[in-house]
């Protein structure tokens, strides 16, 4: 086990601090109408961001699901544009730079699993030495494609890390809805791979697990799954309101645990944290997604971009119909660059 | 290598699945059963032997996962060929190859190439098991994303198959279970590459196009051949791929013989015959001396085996069909 330095989980604090007050900024924009549906990421910022700092970005590949764009600025300052770009709707908000080993977002989940097991498998047959980590909530245990990726993870011996994060809820439907099991960690046993269930409040112990199960794949031993607890402080999307279902006594509970105060309070005791410091990267954080906000909505978009990257090339169909929309656009004085 | 030898269906795709894994190394084989034992018809057969087990891969029963893995295969650069045991058993697997497999490259804008190839057998008339011979190209047509293959002949089999796995598109493969080892002809040796979107015209003629893909393609020529011994000259033409479609060669078809019938084996409300009628009445209307007729299989499941040989499209259908739009004024 290699604890995180106090560099490492302030640097991992810094990440937290700036994913929640970026995705309040994001609720608000949704508010206002200028982005769609999004996920806030309150409650999910000490598992997503420390599992980013216990992996190397030059090797190792996250496959997302919704939640967690905000938290990954260790794989590169890309990835927030990528975000907003997805955010405002833009195409290229799925595309991220070859250097940037962070998969597209996945809304259709649990399917981003078997891929995560196809790459860390394809990731062995070219002799590359890295994991992947894929990211899905307890929900998404629930899919068949958790149960067939974990299977076939273990068959392989994929370097592969399976992290569920159970944050109680899939929307409105509570944990115990979802599994009549005591913990969904112990379905590894199953599959013939480790498991291992974790506070996801605490930072430093997502950065052990993650940073063990890394150096376990790397060595051969295989993946695992990893749940990792938290409690889904917000809604589900800016579509839902958990007023209705979550008990509001329950919430304040969870609240209590907040992974950010608990880490901020953890580095303040330190000498290496406090409001001052807290302050300004709020400040340089809303500098930079309000930026990175008027980037995506200033993204050039061609008149037929709807056609790009379907195929590598247009089957003969389709050059029909991207013609036709260049003439309509070119006709129409109103419609069109 | 310019010779030619004879060859059954199956042993024209296990030719190109040699070809391909001995001339690119980044090709992968998984499915069910298709390492040790070469699969349930034979059509990997050598290749775990000559290849091993890093590069020929026998998966867990999970067409979910096997397709899924793929796409992450893909994502790490390689080239997987999946092989889904039988077409049907890919309803086990749709959400993948809809959901995921077709849009890669359109999700990733471009950063993706999903250069995947899924091979299943499918269509009927061997007394197959429940959910084996389900004809659902229509289905994976309707799919943006894929390519829709379907060879007729064995040196098709070969050359379409090559094509394929060489395309940087995911392309649903599709065998005809009947021509696995009914369809035999002249292959030629070594490379051989035919590419997507071309259709072949299998008989020549000019009163009526029979417009068919797969084992049809074999009934329509039987039909063509016999129809020729009453003087009629019928053209068959071989679609070859679904997607992409040769547009052209259906609308020269039509406009030179004004009458067609079109021939699929899956039921007929929502199936690939629809989209080729059409295409035939927005491409070629005025050429049209009679309505456009298909004979395809029923709108019930794909049946048992005693009442298969109802629901599959036969020669008699054919012939009728064939004759009916010849006597339409």
């Amino acid at each position: 086990m290699t604890r995180p330095s106090d560099d490492q989980l302030r640097a991992i604090l810094v990440d937290m601090v700036e994913a929640r007050i970026q995705s309040g900024r994001l609720w608000n924009l949704q508010r206002q109408g200028q982005v769609g549906t999004m996920a806030p990421i309150d409650g999910h910022e000490a598992v997503v961001a420390a599992t980013a700092h216990a992996l190397d970005p030059a090797h190792d590949w996250i496959l997302p699901q919704y939640r967690e764009p905000l938290a990954l600025q260790r794989f590169g300052p890309e990835v927030l544009e990528q975000y907003m770009l997805y955010n405002v709707g833009h195409p290229d908000g799925s595309r991220l730079p070859p250097t940037v080993r962070v998969a597209p977002l996945q809304i259709s989940l649990a399917t981003q699993i078997p891929h995560a097991v196809g790459l860390a498998w394809g990731m062995t047959l070219r002799n590359e030495s890295g994991v992947a980590t894929v990211f899905f909530g307890d929900g998404s245990s629930s899919e068949g494609d958790f149960h067939e990726a974990a299977n076939l993870a273990g068959v392989l011996q994929a370097p592969v890390i399976l992290l569920c994060v159970n944050n109680q809820w899939a929307i409105s439907t509570p944990l115990h809805q979802q599994t009549a099991a005591a913990t969904l960690a112990d379905r590894a046993v199953g599959y013939g791979i480790h498991g291992h269930r974790i506070d996801g409040n605490d930072a430093a112990e997502v950065f052990d697990a993650v940073d063990e199960a890394r150096r376990r794949a790397l060595d051969g031993g295989g993946p695992t799954l990893i749940e990792a607890v938290v409690y889904r402080l917000g809604a589900h999307t800016t579509a839902d309101d958990p007023t209705r279902y979550i008990p509001a006594e329950d919430l304040e509970a969870a609240r209590r645990a907040d992974p950010v105060a608990r880490l901020a309070d953890h580095l303040t005791g330190l000498g290496l944290w406090d409001d001052e410091t807290r302050t300004a990267v709020e400040a340089e954080a809303m500098t930079r997604i309000d930026e990175a906000f008027e980037r995506a909505i200033s993204q050039p978009l061609a008149v037929d971009a709807v056609f790009d990257h379907c195929f590598a090339t247009d089957t003969p169909r389709m050059a029909r119909q991207r013609a036709a929309v260049l003439e309509a656009a070119g006709r129409d004085p109103g419609g069109g660059p | 290598m310019t010779g030619t030898s004879e060859l059954t269906m199956l042993q024209a795709i296990n030719e190109a699945l040699h070809g391909e894994m001995d001339s690119d190394e980044r090709v992968v084989v998984l499915g069910e059963d298709i390492g040790h034992v070469g699969g349930v018809f034979r059509a990997t057969e050598g290749l775990f032997e000559k290849f091993g087990g890093t590069r020929v891969v026998d998966t867990p029963l999970s067409e979910g996962a096997i397709v899924g893995s793929a796409v992450g295969l893909a994502m790490a650069g390689l080239v997987p060929v999946a092989e889904i045991q039988f077409l049907g058993f890919s309803y086990q697997a749709m959400h993948q190859i809809a959901g995921q497999m077709a849009r890669l490259r359109y999700r990733s804008q471009g950063r993706f190439e999903p250069a995947i190839t899924v091979r299943a057998p499918f269509g009927g008339g061997v007394r197959t098991p429940e959910l084996h011979s389900d004809s659902i190209e229509g289905q994976l047509a309707n799919v943006s994303g894929l390519k829709v293959v379907t060879p007729a002949t064995a040196a098709d089999a070969k050359g379409l198959l090559a094509a394929s796995i060489r395309d940087p598109d995911p392309v649903m493969f599709l065998e005809p279970l009947r021509g696995y080892r009914g369809i035999r002809g002249e292959v030629p040796d070594g490379d051989h590459v035919v590419p997507l979107g071309s259709a072949r015209a299998a008989r020549d003629g000019d009163d009526l196009v029979i417009v068919a893909w797969s084992y049809q393609v074999e009934l329509a020529c039987r039909v063509a051949d016999a129809l020729a011994a009453e003087g009629l000259s019928i053209a068959v033409l071989d679609l070859r791929s679904l997607v992409p479609l040769d547009i052209e060669a259906i609308a020269s078809a039509v406009d030179r013989c004004g009458r067609a019938v079109v021939v699929e084996e899956a039921s007929q409300t929502g199936g690939f015959a629809g989209e080729v009628v059409a295409t035939m009445v927005e491409e070629c209307f005025w050429s049209l001396e009679a309505p456009v007729v298909r004979v395809s299989g029923f709108d019930v499941p794909y049946p048992v085996g005693m009442l298969e040989d109802t629901f599959v499209p036969d020669e008699a259908r054919i012939a009728a069909a064939v004759r009916r739009t010849l006597e339409t004024a």
